[in-house]
């Protein structure tokens, strides 16, 4: 399937973000993927030399001052320039916020066909089927792009094997006529950097809620989280105690994580939340209400108190890992 | 200033929410539809800017054949008129017909400022204010927790993935809120009786402008081929804590090689 064009976010200093190496790894199961990124000339060979390590061979570049002043407009342009200088069928962008509003704007100028939140594609002859999942999980969709391109947003996932490094081959990307775009003021650094895995794509997720009890007590969810080498995810009544960051919010307004493994703490399971968890592949609860709805989609419960059960386990976890 | 809101009837997020095997689309009849909170949301911040600038026009738009109770509710919460667009054309709509089609309205409306929810709790897709902007050609500011609203222009606080961005934009825009700005007013009796007699006009395809019939007619479209309901999960076992839970746990974990 020829030229699969896929959108790499950049840092302002041009590194690749989390979202590229899955995203480079899917292009690649359906054809030949074309990086193609927007950045300011100052990080351009960064960028393209950050790519070739990451294994693609192809990149094209829109080199741009307002690569990260003007929210998504280089982006855009890059995009919509790679399409008239490749042709592909398929566009692959990261499910992001920026990926959002670049697929969004890309489609529309271009009259192209758009699916978002793809878990799954699959090459059948010229078309590609996407797979997506509604209302939390409950039912799977299978779409196709019909009468030319597809631009298709897709889920966070975990990257696989990383490809062998290469030296990428460069196409320049021209200027186009850029749609007027809101501008950025100021940035305050990323989220902290905690070291953990990315919430969206971990294989462990350990999320609390309203049973944590409070900010400090959150620290305990972390450390169960940490001896698993897991993501901290939580409830939205957690986020809005301020127990946790937004960022870290799972549920029909938050994240949306199908893990191997997701350990609920003192989460009663609301129809909201088991919407952005209830596709992991283990689900394990730990509440002091034997009646929570959580206890529905748990494949292991423990009606008890998190703050004996925890501080047990992760010793016992420790143990074995060890 | 003339605010546009964009507002969507959804499955309510309370109940069981079901697509429909044999038609591909939302079971409607399944649920009961209600107005989105992040769409009352989006409401809420063009009538808190009304509220201290008297002669704000708010227009709310809605697409879909059952929409006029949400489009009274929002009237009832103090919306100046609504505009509901409703067409047999439109059934089975993709992103690309929807966006192209509120483009169209909102167009033949005129706007200063279009507010739109970040993601509606059914598709959760989040790419039509992207693609309504686009459409009309102008700045779009989406998933912002704050805005602020003045006369030339919009400010707010955007929480994208990695780092927290101020953006701005010189109006007209369009932005997308997220659930972290404040919760919606409830109507009044009084405000619930004076929708009545608000306008609510009525569009077709025919009314949307030759870009959307352009879209409609030529554009490339996702279709939906196979829709297949997920098994419900089987709860595991649960078990009271004795004293031996932690020990079951692990032994469980360990069973599914997850330790």
């Amino acid at each position: 399937m020829s030229n699969i064009l896929t959108f790499i976010e950049l840092t302002a200093d041009g590194a690749p973000r989390s979202s590229a190496a899955a995203l480079l790894q899917r292009a690649s199961q359906l054809g030949t993927p074309v990086a193609v990124i927007a950045i300011g000339p100052a990080h351009r060979d960064a960028a393209v030399t950050a790519l070739g390590a990451l294994g693609v061979e192809q990149v094209a570049v829109l080199a741009s001052e307002s690569a990260d002043g003007a929210v998504g407009s280089a982006q855009t342009d890059a995009v919509a320039a790679a399409v008239d200088a490749f042709s592909p069928t398929v566009v692959l962008l990261p499910h992001s916020a920026e990926g959002r509003d670049v697929a969004g704007r890309v489609a529309a100028r271009l009259g192209a066909g758009i699916v978002v939140d793809a878990i799954d594609l699959r090459a059948d002859g010229d078309s590609v089927h996407v797979t997506t999942s509604a209302f939390g999980g409950a039912f799977t969709v299978d779409s196709v792009v019909e009468g030319g391109l597809a631009v298709i947003t897709m889920r966070q996932a975990a990257a696989g094997e990383a490809a062998a490094a290469v030296q990428a081959t460069v196409t320049e990307l021209g200027s186009q006529q850029s749609t007027p775009a809101a501008v950025v003021e100021a940035r305050t650094g990323g989220a902290a950097a905690s070291g953990r895995p990315d919430l969206r794509s971990a294989s462990v997720v350990v999320s609390g809620g309203r049973g944590v009890g409070s900010k400090e007590n959150f620290a305990l969810v972390e450390q169960l989280a940490d001896v698993l080498r897991g993501a901290v995810g939580a409830s939205r009544v957690a986020v809005d105690s301020g127990y946790a960051a937004q960022a870290l919010q799972v549920g029909q307004t938050g994240r949306t994580v199908s893990p191997d493994l997701y350990i609920a703490l003192g989460i009663s399971g609301a129809i909201q939340h088991r919407a952005g968890m209830q596709t992991a592949k283990t689900i394990v609860a730990i509440n002091t209400d034997a009646d929570a709805p959580i206890f529905d989609i748990a494949d292991f419960g423990v009606v008890g108190d998190l703050f004996s059960v925890v501080p047990q386990l992760i010793p016992a976890i420790e143990a074995r890992t060890r | 200033m003339k605010i546009v809101v964009l507002i969507k009837e959804v499955p309510d997020t309370w109940g069981e929410r079901r697509l429909d095997p044999g038609t591909r689309r939302v079971d409607r009849a399944g649920s009961d539809g209600v107005l989105d909170e992040i769409g009352e949301r989006a409401v809420e911040a063009a009538l808190a800017y009304k509220d201290g600038a008297a002669d704000t026009e708010v227009v709310v738009v809605s697409m879909g054949p059952s929409s006029t109770s949400i489009l009274r509710r929002a009237l009832a919460m103090g919306a100046t008129s609504a505009v509901h667009i409703v067409d047999d054309r439109l059934v089975g709509a993709d992103l690309g017909w929807t966006a192209a089609a509120l483009a169209g309205a909102i167009e033949r409306t005129g706007f200063d400022l279009v507010i739109a929810g970040g993601e509606s709790t059914d598709g959760r897709g989040g790419v039509i204010p992207a693609m309504v902007a686009e459409h009309l050609g102008v700045p779009l500011a989406t998933g912002l927790s704050t805005l602020q609203i003045s006369p030339d222009g919009i400010r707010g606080e955007r929480t994208a993935d990695e780092e927290t961005l101020t953006i701005s934009a010189a109006l007209p825009a369009v932005v997308s809120i997220t659930e972290r700005m404040p919760d919606a007013r409830f109507p009044s009796f009084k405000g619930t009786m004076g929708a009545k007699k608000k306008p609510l006009e009525v569009l077709s395809t025919a009314d949307l402008g030759p870009k959307a019939a352009q879209v409609i007619d030529t554009a490339a479209r996702s279709i939906v081929v196979e829709v297949v309901e997920r098994p419900a999960r089987v709860a595991g076992p649960k078990i009271v804590d004795d004293g031996t839970a932690v020990a079951q746990l692990v032994d469980f974990l360990s069973s599914k090689q997850l330790v």
